[in-house]
């Protein structure tokens, strides 16, 4: 029964990723982006890794497709005619696909308990972390936890994109505060509709914030969540009120905290006497200790993620307003 | 119990058929309007008929309460979505069927925006 | 039972590539969002499906991100298509 239903997943996949690849209309293309996720993430669900899967389907099918359609409404929607011969890129494709392929072979059966993945760390960490850290859920512990380093790392790395984007693109308020093209003004129930769900979406948000150590979840899929509920309510209603919702600059603000929070947590559990992210310094009992630090962590991860994913979706959406007024 | 599964197995059998017939709808019908009917109209009722199926099967906590939640979110948003995308299209200028033919036999139709 | 809900989540999968089907060959660019759609919608009633196929109702949390990511997408699809105009 699985494997039937992976059979199915894999081979929609495969069939979007080839439609993809001949559709020269770039505005179906973002759309069959946006299945493509909802496919991959459907994967990692029937493969059991219910995190990634949440991850995938609200950055890949939500974040991404809208920030690609904000792209398009910079770009244009046709893609250009290719005058080159595809011959040699067709050739590298060829060999550097045969050569994936020559390296499957090599790779240990899927699924046999003997793999080398399952005799390393992954046992230590099944064993050992319901009484290091004491999570129901074990992906928490080993992101923000055993790997804390790395997720601290990642955290930057969003921080940096965020940089980039804003020193590319820059968010720009129009001088002249309303314009007809705001919001989609036409739809009435839509607008009702949306004012209607936005509650719901932070509250889910939180929850997934505040679940992700017991349930699926963390602060990177609550800070995406987040975030989608205001892009929902800058799409609908216009960026200008979004604005006044939510400024840029605080967000500009709400970003390094998250990261220095983050950091902080390192530096306090440094300050009492442990290494670097080591929780189990944090109070008096460790296992307490670790809770405290990754609720923190995670509050922080949670908080860079939804600034910075607001902000780029705010650069995006105010740069292609700009060049439509105009 | 046997009678909530056999009630659930219905539920969920029904609201199968019914998705089935929408995504049939979607290639058979004639025009994009009456296939927005057909894919909004059945997607309500077999999320109502497969989520209620499904109900019948929690033991009543936190899934009963995600499941719901999951159904009210489904019932607001499905019909919204296709309300809107229909609106989106008729000021896009689509043409029903019956507009098209009208305004093929006498080019004197005026589009109603 | 679990056969049940077996032959539902076939069946689910059966919709899902016929709308899957139907974004890949539209006729016009609305036919495309609406088999989106309904594939949105549809994945929301299969995880669900699944999750109680496998024992695992957590998965319904999925369902709810699932949901809402799908709507928040058509919006997008709706307004920056209002921006950029029609080809079809």
């Amino acid at each position: 029964m699985a494997v039937l239903i992976d059979l199915v997943l894999l081979a929609m996949l495969a069939i979007t990723a080839l439609r993809v690849i001949f559709l020269k209309d770039l505005f179906a293309v973002v759309m069959l982006f946006g299945i493509y996720s909802f496919l991959s993430a459907l994967i990692f669900v029937s493969l059991d890794a219910v995190d990634v899967a949440f991850t995938e389907a609200s950055v890949g099918a939500g974040i991404s497709t809208v920030l690609m359609l904000g792209t398009l409404a910079l770009t244009g929607r046709t893609e250009k005619e290719n005058k080159h011969s595809s011959l040699l890129p067709f050739l590298v494709v060829v060999v550097t696909g045969a050569a994936l392929v020559y390296g499957t072979l090599d790779m240990p059966p899927f699924g046999h308990p003997d793999n080398p993945v399952h005799e390393h760390v992954a046992p230590r960490y099944i064993e050992q972390s319901p009484k290091e850290v004491g999570l129901p859920n074990m992906v928490t512990s080993v992101l923000a936890s055993y790997r804390g380093f790395d997720t601290l790392g990642e955290t930057v790395v969003v921080f940096a994109a965020a940089i980039g984007v804003m020193s590319l693109l820059g968010i720009r308020r129009r001088s002249e505060d309303e314009t007809p093209e705001s919001g989609l003004k036409e739809h009435q129930v839509l607008r009702v509709v949306a004012k209607l769900l936005i509650p719901f979406v932070v509250l889910f948000a939180l929850y997934v914030q505040f679940h992700g150590d017991f349930g699926p979840g963390g602060g990177f899929q609550a800070g995406v969540i987040a975030a989608a509920a205001f892009i929902l309510y800058a799409l609908v209603y216009g960026l200008p009120l979004a604005f006044q919702v939510i400024g840029p600059k605080f967000l500009q603000l709400l970003a390094p905290f998250g990261v220095l929070l983050y950091a902080s947590v390192g530096l306090y559990s440094m300050f009492k006497g442990g290494l670097f992210l080591d929780y189990n310094t944090l109070a008096s009992d460790p296992v307490a200790g670790q809770h405290y630090g990754i609720i923190i962590i995670e509050l922080g991860v949670g908080i860079t993620v939804f600034a910075v994913m607001l902000s780029i979706f705010y650069a995006f959406a105010s740069q292609a307003e700009r060049s439509n007024v105009q | 119990m046997f009678v909530l599964d056999i009630i659930s197995s219905v539920l969920l059998v029904a609201g199968v058929f019914f998705g089935l017939s929408g995504a049939i709808g979607l290639f058979k019908f004639p025009d994009f309007f009456t296939r927005v009917h057909a894919a909004s109209v059945t997607d309500s009722i077999a999320a109502i008929l497969i989520i209620s199926g499904l109900l019948l099967q929690t033991s009543f906590d936190l899934n009963t309460a995600k499941l719901i939640f999951i159904f009210f979110f489904l019932m607001i948003t499905s019909p919204t979505a296709s309300h809107a995308l229909a609106k989106s299209a008729r000021h896009g200028g689509l043409l029903s069927m019956a507009e098209r033919k009208t305004s093929d036999n006498s080019n004197t139709q005026e589009n109603q925006h | 039972m679990s056969t049940v809900l077996a032959a539902v989540c076939i069946a689910i999968l059966v919709v899902m590539a016929l709308a899957l089907a139907r974004a890949c060959t539209a006729p016009t660019v609305y036919d495309r969002i609406l088999g989106v759609n309904m594939f949105g919608t549809k994945t929301v009633l299969f995880i669900a499906a699944v999750g109680f196929l496998m024992g695992r109702p957590d998965f319904l949390d999925i369902a709810i991100v699932y949901a809402l990511i799908n709507f928040i997408g058509m919006v997008a699809v709706l307004r920056f298509f209002e921006y950029t105009a029609p080809i079809e």
